[in-house]
């Protein structure tokens, strides 16, 4: 494996900073979601690189269950965009805003 | 021949990345996240992470973003409508600190650099099989394996709960 560790981890952290400012402009909640789910993507390629370098399988396995609840968070965070649409007739997250404040 | 590959995965990756954010058609933007999985899977390849690069297929992309497809089709949004003075300020300073905290990352990584040496391949190779995930799996960390079925059934019945009609 001749590319060294850093050059992974720089990866995901322009990943991470996309998602993140993906996140903060975006005003669509399903953007919004695939933006995070961006992130914890590229958290799952550090994991991996650390893993793979490291000669552990802790880092996998951690990945394997961050998959799990990913896949948990996108039935109900889904259904919770499908619950509002069907209240507000909007996805757009500055006009849901009965919680803020 | 591998940081080539590397390379070119990684800029694909931050192409796809960039242009779902900026897309304002949010199904273009859930075929560049689908791009962008493919990228990633080829990475975990790369780190000889075999059992999860399928994975992140199968799983991200097969079962997740068809998810977000679907829905996306399903409640038929438009486009995001062109962004107002205010919002056009928020954009500004988000990219400005986005900026200033990658900075911050990478000049880390590379300043300080890490002690960690690359193993020899064959260590790395036989730690991403099916075999040695399940021994883990199934060994190591079963506990917490059998309560991520739990969260599975739990998320199930949240997801019927929540989408269902009232009444």
């Amino acid at each position: 494996m001749d590319v060294p560790l850093p050059y992974y981890l720089c990866l995901s952290a322009v990943l991470f900073v996309v998602g993140a400012a993906g996140v903060l402009m975006r005003r669509n909640a399903i953007v919004v979601f695939m933006c995070i789910e961006l992130m914890l993507n590229s958290v799952n390629l550090t994991l991996i690189a650390f893993s793979s370098f490291l000669g552990s399988i802790t880092g996998q396995a951690l990945v394997f269950f961050a998959m799990a609840v990913a896949a948990a968070e996108a039935a109900v965070g889904l259904a919770i965009v499908i619950a509002i649409y069907r209240n507000k007739q909007t996805v757009n997250i500055e006009e849901i805003n009965i919680l803020k404040w | 021949m591998e940081s080539l590959f590397f390379f070119f995965l990684a800029a694909f990756a931050v192409t796809t990345a960039v242009l779902m954010v900026l897309q304002r058609s949010p199904l273009v933007s859930a075929v560049y996240l689908i791009a962008n999985f493919f990228a990633l899977a080829a990475l975990y390849l790369l780190l000889r992470a075999q059992l999860l690069a399928v994975l992140q297929i199968v799983v991200y992309t097969g079962a997740i973003m068809v998810l977000v497809v679907f829905v996306i089709m399903l409640l038929n949004l438009g486009d995001e409508s062109r962004s107002r003075v205010r919002i056009a300020l928020r954009t500004w300073i988000t990219v400005v600190f986005a900026a200033g905290f990658l900075a911050e990352v990478v000049y880390a990584l590379l300043a300080g650099g890490t002690s960690v040496r690359a193993p020899s391949v064959s260590v790395a190779e036989s730690l991403g099989t099916v075999e040695s995930m399940g021994g883990a799996l199934f060994g190591t960390y079963l506990l917490p394996f059998e309560v991520t079925s739990l969260l599975l059934i739990v998320a199930i019945l949240g997801a019927v709960v929540l989408a269902k009609k009232k009444g």
